[in-house]
């Protein structure tokens, strides 16, 4: 690699923030009922996976697991940017009354979460909505917080925060690129 | 005032000349050719060294839009565009507004031309009164008011019979038929050839038999009638092949192309370029390489332009809805010298295509620089180099499929009735 | 990742491979919304569209339309019965006096072939084709290559074959560029009369001399209308002879592979190009041709709003 990088997280370390995470949520929430996972696209959606088999360990049973792509509620989108592909939002089930945790990989600024926050509510009025990041990198340019965090890494803007995953969307390790 | 062209190639074909010559011109008539002519005092003396001197080029297919159409180019724009062009007599078609299918249309063309125009202008009557396709005109006074042929250009003499009264009516007058060779049911409402382009573009095509059939009707007429007949624009193989088999027969048919029709195939459409719309239109390559054949071969007589001037506005449209038809004047010289220079033709064979052989079709008494002779000569460039720009042609209308391109050749003077018309 | 740069969408000749594979993956994403109870996102807002319709056609501008709106864009509709184009005003000024409006996209359709090209050399906004002349139909090539791709998740190796006016049809056109750049085979068979000369040098295409020739182990059926005010009197004899040769019905689809997808692209001359129990049978897509229509347009208009000049 031509940069800078340091490895943040292994894999170990990133299935005990998972675990942990999990175990919050169900402490915060008093068990599953009424909980959806939902994941922004792509990395947050591996790691929304990622937490949901963690809860089914622990709990047993599942939880509902969907997928939320944020390309068309950006807002960047009237830029002269070249628009690539728009990702498949995938919520199979109603969220009206329900315990949302949107999952995503790093939260650096909270415009991603803006956006899904935007795009959760066209699929109904949920009784909440939690968020839950593996890493919060700081930097925030919105009035948004995580309620579950992995781990917080104070970074530059220069710098680049990297969620790795392997060819099973299975999250390898967090680098930090300079 | 008296002219002495020194050290130029002369080239005429009519007297079999090409040597490097001096000419000498007195009172509007070639007065010697020969080595080392010495100039009387009062003498303007043109230096053609490196240039080729030729009987003044004529262009037998000019719409030249005057009286009615005006704002497309009239008589003064077009023959300064002649010019500029090389050519020293003009023919100009009668889809005028009124036609001219009269004495007082073709005398008011004749006298414009002659008293504010730069070059030659002859008119050519119409064939049906009002182009209309039902009666004939009254060729003998449209003769007699110095048409030097009829034709219905822009479209054919539809109706078989009438043709063949005109060709014989014609013929006993002495004034040669020009036919637009083309039947229009097949036309249709077809945009640009029909082949592979057309396919793509999805534009309806004009197929080639459409101009096949109507040449061999014409031949054929008069072939049965024995009266001569020109036909004009040749554009498809089939058509050369046609006239070639009927001049091997001993018809007395004559034909011309136009530069576009040996330079640029239905390609140049692409883009829906409405500077490459014309009728016939752009054909395919091996119509081109058939026109070269012919012009090689002496099936085809002339090279003549079909200049056909359009304002930007009826340019400027959807494809379909843009006027038919290019400007050519400016342009036909370098073009037509890049025959010579690809080994089409010879410069001789050129030269007598361009000039000889239209005086000779039409009876127009030039195309030579015979001692007496009237001092129609055009000095041309073979080398200079120049781009085709729009605000740079002298005609009114701009539609060239080559603006931007660069020539090589042009004229570099056009002596008129032995008065200097043009000097690049 | 494949990214967009085209300004216009006037023809899928000009698209590449890769441009039109994201189109297509593009609509895909788009059609979860139209399954939403808010059938609505964000994306364009405060963009305008206009849909300049020079010919009528419910359907495609109906189509463009919903999809603009569900994009959250403002849109427009013009069509030739309220707007100048029958007082006689040039295109060019109609369009110049469109843009005084400053809209982003303008989706035109236009009876001249080619006339987006001369559109696109006059103003600045986004253009779409909507249909131009005999030429293209992007929008329909883009959402018959998707309802294919539905039922058989690839394009690569598909037999299609299109019956028909070729000649006249903007929507063989189309498909023929399309599905031969993503490695389909086209067949065509129809008239003679309605075989364009050259159209087997556009790609992959083989021109049949029957129709059950091409109907041969054929994925894909594609049932062109025949527009009997344009076929005229002189490209066939009539619309029963016409059916008898080059009609679809239950005898001959059984030369095609079993369950292979009808398609049309409508309006439908029932009994003309297909029978009945074709256009409602088993194997007919027609209703998945139209529902695929909003998801490709919603997929173009997000598509050209973000593209950069070339």
């Amino acid at each position: 690699m031509a940069y800078d990088h340091t490895v943040l997280m292994d894999g170990a370390g990133i299935k005990r923030a998972l675990t942990r995470i999990a175990h919050e949520v169900l402490e915060r929430n008093k068990g599953v009922t009424d909980i959806v996972l939902i994941g922004i696209r792509s990395g947050g959606a591996f790691i929304a996976d990622g937490i949901a088999q963690q809860i089914s360990v622990i709990e047993g049973g599942t939880v509902p697991v969907g997928a939320v792509d944020i390309t068309l509620y950006r807002d960047d989108c009237s830029g002269q940017l070249p628009h690539q592909a728009v990702g498949r939002t995938d919520i199979p089930f109603s969220l009206e009354g329900k315990k949302v945790i949107l999952v995503d990989d790093v939260l650096y600024t909270g415009r991603t979460i803006r956006a899904a926050m935007d795009a959760l509510m066209d699929f109904g009025r949920p009784q909440s909505i939690q968020l839950a990041v593996l890493i919060d990198r700081g930097h925030r340019e919105l009035p948004i917080r995580a309620d579950f965090v992995g781990r917080n890494v104070p970074t530059s803007h220069k710098e680049n925060v990297q969620v790795v995953f392997d060819g099973l969307n299975q999250p390898i390790e967090v680098v930090l690129e300079k | 005032m008296n002219l002495l062209i020194k050290n130029g190639r002369v080239i005429d074909p009519s007297q079999n000349i090409d040597d490097t010559l001096d000419l000498l011109v007195e009172n509007g008539l070639v007065k010697e050719i020969g080595k080392k002519l010495a100039a009387q005092s009062g003498t303007e003396v043109i230096d053609a060294a490196g240039k080729y001197v030729v009987p003044g080029l004529i262009d037998m297919h000019v719409h030249l839009r005057d009286p009615g159409l005006e704002y497309k180019e009239d008589i003064i724009s077009g023959t300064r565009a002649a010019v500029a062009g090389g050519f020293t007599s003009i023919c100009c078609m009668p889809n005028t507004k009124p036609v001219i299918d009269n004495k007082t249309v073709a005398s008011y063309i004749i006298n414009k031309a002659r008293s504010e125009g730069f070059c030659n202008v002859f008119p050519v009557g119409s064939i049906t009164y009002g182009l209309s396709g039902d009666r004939m005109s009254e060729m003998g006074e449209l003769k007699e008011s110095g048409c030097v042929a009829v034709s219905d250009d822009g479209k054919p003499v539809h109706n078989s019979e009438l043709m063949m009264r005109a060709l014989q009516y014609a013929a006993g007058i002495g004034i040669m038929v020009i036919s637009h060779a083309e039947e229009l049911e097949l036309v249709g409402e077809g945009a640009m050839n029909e082949g592979f382009t057309s396919t793509e573009l999805g534009l309806k095509g004009i197929p080639r038999v459409a101009e096949d059939i109507a040449t061999a009707r014409e031949t054929m007429l008069a072939e049965y009638t024995g009266t001569p007949i020109h036909i004009a624009h040749v554009s498809t193989k089939g058509a050369v092949r046609i006239i070639r088999e009927a001049k091997a027969r001993g018809v007395k048919v004559t034909c011309e192309t136009a530069p576009h029709y040996f330079t640029l195939t239905d390609d140049a459409v692409r883009g829906y370029n409405t500077n490459a719309k014309m009728n016939p239109p752009l054909r395919e390559a091996d119509d081109v390489a058939a026109i070269k054949a012919g012009l090689k071969d002496g099936t085809i007589d002339a090279i003549a332009t079909d200049h056909a001037p359009h304002h930007q506005d009826e340019k400027d449209v959807e494809f379909t809805v843009a006027m038919n038809g290019i400007i050519g004047l400016e342009t036909s010289l370098p073009l037509s010298l890049g025959l010579v220079a690809e080994g089409t033709l010879t410069l001789n064979q050129l030269i007598d295509k361009m000039s000889c052989i239209p005086s000779n079709i039409l009876g127009l008494q030039r195309g030579t620089l015979k001692t007496g002779s009237v001092a129609d000569i055009t000095l041309i460039d073979p080398a200079c180099e120049w781009v085709v720009e729009a605000d740079k042609l002298a005609s009114k209308s701009k539609n060239s499929p080559w603006l931007g391109n660069k020539m090589i050749g042009g004229a570099a003077a056009t002596i008129v009735n032995g008065k200097v018309m043009y000097k690049r | 990742m494949a990214e967009f740069r085209h300004k216009h969408i006037i023809a899928l000749r000009d698209l590449s491979k890769e441009d039109i594979e994201l189109l297509i993956a593009t609509a895909e994403s788009m059609r979860e919304i139209n399954n939403r109870d808010i059938k609505k996102v964000p994306t364009l807002r405060g963009k305008t569209i206009i849909n300049l319709f020079y010919e009528a056609s419910t359907r495609t501008r109906t189509s463009f339309e919903i999809a603009g709106k569900r994009l959250s864009a403002d849109t427009v509709n013009i069509t030739t019965a309220s707007s100048s184009a029958t007082k006689g005003e040039t295109l060019a000024d109609t369009a110049l006096n469109l843009l005084a409006m400053k809209p982003d996209i303008i989706v035109m359709r236009h009876s001249v072939s080619g006339s987006h090209y001369f559109l696109a050399n006059k103003i600045n906004c986004s253009i779409i084709n909507a249909g131009d002349g005999a030429h293209e139909h992007p929008s329909q090539g883009l959402l018959d290559m998707l309802t294919m791709k539905d039922r058989f998740g690839r394009l690569d190796g598909l037999k299609v074959a299109i019956v028909g006016d070729i000649t006249h049809s903007r929507v063989a056109r189309s498909n023929i560029q399309g599905l031969t750049k993503l490695g389909s085979q086209v067949f065509l068979a129809g008239p003679p009369t309605m075989m364009p000369p050259g159209v087997e040098r556009l790609g992959d295409v083989t021109v049949c001399a029957t129709m059950n020739e091409a109907l041969q182990d054929a994925d894909v059926v594609m049932m062109l209308r025949i527009q009997q005010e344009r076929q005229g009197k002189t490209l066939m004899p009539n619309a029963r002879e016409y059916s008898r040769y080059f009609g679809l019905n239950p005898n001959n689809i059984k030369l095609a592979k079993p369950n292979a997808m009808v398609m049309h692209p409508g309006p439908i001359n029932r009994g003309v190009e297909m029978s009945s129990s074709m256009v409602d049978g088993d194997q007919s897509w027609i209703l998945k041709q139209v529902e695929n229509g909003v998801a490709v347009r919603m997929s173009m208009l997000y598509h050209v709003c973000g593209g950069e000049l070339e």
